[in-house]
């Protein structure tokens, strides 16, 4: 499970998610794998107004993961004007391509590609443990919790 | 609508659709591979950088379609779907879905909830799906896209029709909208060597309407090809007129050395019945129809009943 579909994830009971508390949902006993995949700087760049910054800065402080910066960074970090050779000068197309900065693919690395492989997201709010087995989070309740 | 569940819900769900699939998961799976023009259409018509839900998933064959919006799938086959990227996938209940409130631009729920077993199980399906989607009064408050906020998100759902009559099952209006559906799994599937897809479909012979559907529009193989070996209502003894017209079954049959059926349940929705449950669900029809066999409708949630203020998950600090 990558840390990106954590920003889009809460409690699965209906009780919790009418709270602050249930989001994000908390690592626990997490294993943590590199899974790569192919770079998308527009991808990246898209998704960045969605995240939810604090608590993606919370979630790598409880992986253990480098801190993050207080604030998301501005699109305009994210690319930096194109290193063009003098031998393909003359190839405008490639040459208007902006490159993607380290940031970006810090980015990519952190959201994308760093995944828990095992362990468990635990609600905030009620303290009901999800298991994450093979990558996948495990989002069924049982009957007493629905 | 019926009253009578003759003591359906999540009991029965269980027993006659998640065991099922969780049986027959691999074999269903490889005959998933094809997206629906309808779905595909949707997909393609999202914004990149949208944020969505593929409610059902199944194998993950829609998550593939778009690579440029980001979608976490949930079903309980999600260990199938894990690898579609850049897109992730949960096991989660239709009814307790694991996100946050009023926060997607969009969702799908292709061929999933004729499987829930009671009107009102099924109404809750679709409010579940419904309250996912950003409001047109402005979603999760971000404000850093004020543009995007101010439609609603959109869910397109794909349902199976009662009003198929020329589908080899013959199902029309009339006819008893709960039924069972098998799903016959081989063995030993010798017969299917003069298919001649380049795909991976060693299995994809038997059963339900998705292969039937699939084959019917983007093969060359005959309509009836998918068709198993009978059909039958809940309440009523076997009808076994699916048979009569399938040839490919029967041989195939003859030809495998052990053969399982296993029987899934299915709400066969009339004409109407989709839009009918959606308003119930709190959400406005905005475009609607019918696709091989299926209903479809893309709704979005009503202004001002979805998820108040208090209930967005996000953080505002």
């Amino acid at each position: 499970m990558k840390i990106l579909t954590l920003n889009f994830l809460t409690c699965a009971r209906k009780a919790c998610k009418a709270t602050n508390a249930a989001f994000p949902l908390h690592p626990r006993d997490a294993e943590l794998e590199i899974v790569e995949t192919d770079l998308n700087p527009l991808f990246i760049r898209n998704i960045l107004p969605r995240i939810e910054w604090d608590a993606l800065r919370e979630i790598c402080v409880e992986l253990g993961l480098p801190t993050l910066p207080d604030a998301a960074p501005e699109p305009a970090a994210l690319f930096a004007e194109p290193i063009v050779p003098a031998d393909t000068m003359q190839d405008a197309d490639e040459g208007a391509e902006k490159q993607p900065t380290q940031l970006l693919q810090d980015l990519h690395r952190l959201l994308l590609e760093t995944t828990i492989a095992t362990g468990k997201l635990v609600c905030g709010n009620c303290g009901h443990e999800y298991a994450v087995k093979e990558g996948i989070a495990n989002f069924l309740l049982p009957s007493h919790l629905v | 609508m019926a009253t009578d569940d003759d003591g359906r819900g999540e009991a029965y769900e269980t027993e006659y659709v998640h065991t099922v699939y969780e049986q027959i998961a691999s074999h269903f799976s490889s005959t998933r591979y094809k997206p629906w023009p309808i779905v595909e259409r949707f997909l393609k018509s999202l914004r990149d950088g949208s944020i969505g839900v593929d409610v059902g998933c199944g194998n993950g064959k829609y998550l593939s379609v778009n690579p440029n919006v980001f979608i976490i799938g949930s079903a309980n086959l999600a260990r199938i779907a894990a690898r579609h990227e850049p897109h992730s996938s949960v096991v989660a209940d239709n009814l307790s879905l694991p996100h946050p409130l009023a926060s997607f631009d969009f969702a799908i729920s292709i061929a999933v909830i004729h499987h829930l077993s009671t009107p009102l199980r099924r109404i809750q399906a679709v409010r579940a799906i419904l309250e996912l989607l950003k409001t047109a009064s402005g979603g999760t408050g971000s404000g850093s896209q004020p543009a995007e906020t101010e439609t609603g998100g959109r869910a397109l759902i794909y349902v199976w029709a009662l009003e198929q009559k020329d589908s080899r099952r013959g199902w029309d209006e009339g006819h008893e909208q709960d039924v069972m559906v098998p799903w016959v799994m081989k063995s030993n599937n010798k017969a299917n060597h003069k298919n001649r897809q380049k795909n991976k479909a060693e299995h994809r012979e038997h059963s339900d309407h998705l292969s039937a559907s699939v084959s019917g529009m983007h093969t060359q193989d005959g309509p009836s090809k998918a068709c198993s070996d009978s059909q039958h209502s809940v309440k009523e003894k076997q009808d076994t007129s699916c048979a009569a017209h399938d040839n490919d079954s029967q041989q195939a049959t003859s030809d495998s050395q052990e053969s399982k059926t296993f029987q899934r349940y299915y709400h066969l929705y009339r004409k109407g019945e989709l839009e009918h449950d959606i308003a119930e669900a709190g959400g406005i029809v905005l475009d609607s129809g019918y696709e091989k066999d299926n209903w479809w409708a893309v709704a979005t949630p009503v202004v001002g009943t979805s998820a108040p203020a208090s209930t967005n998950l996000y953080r505002t600090s």
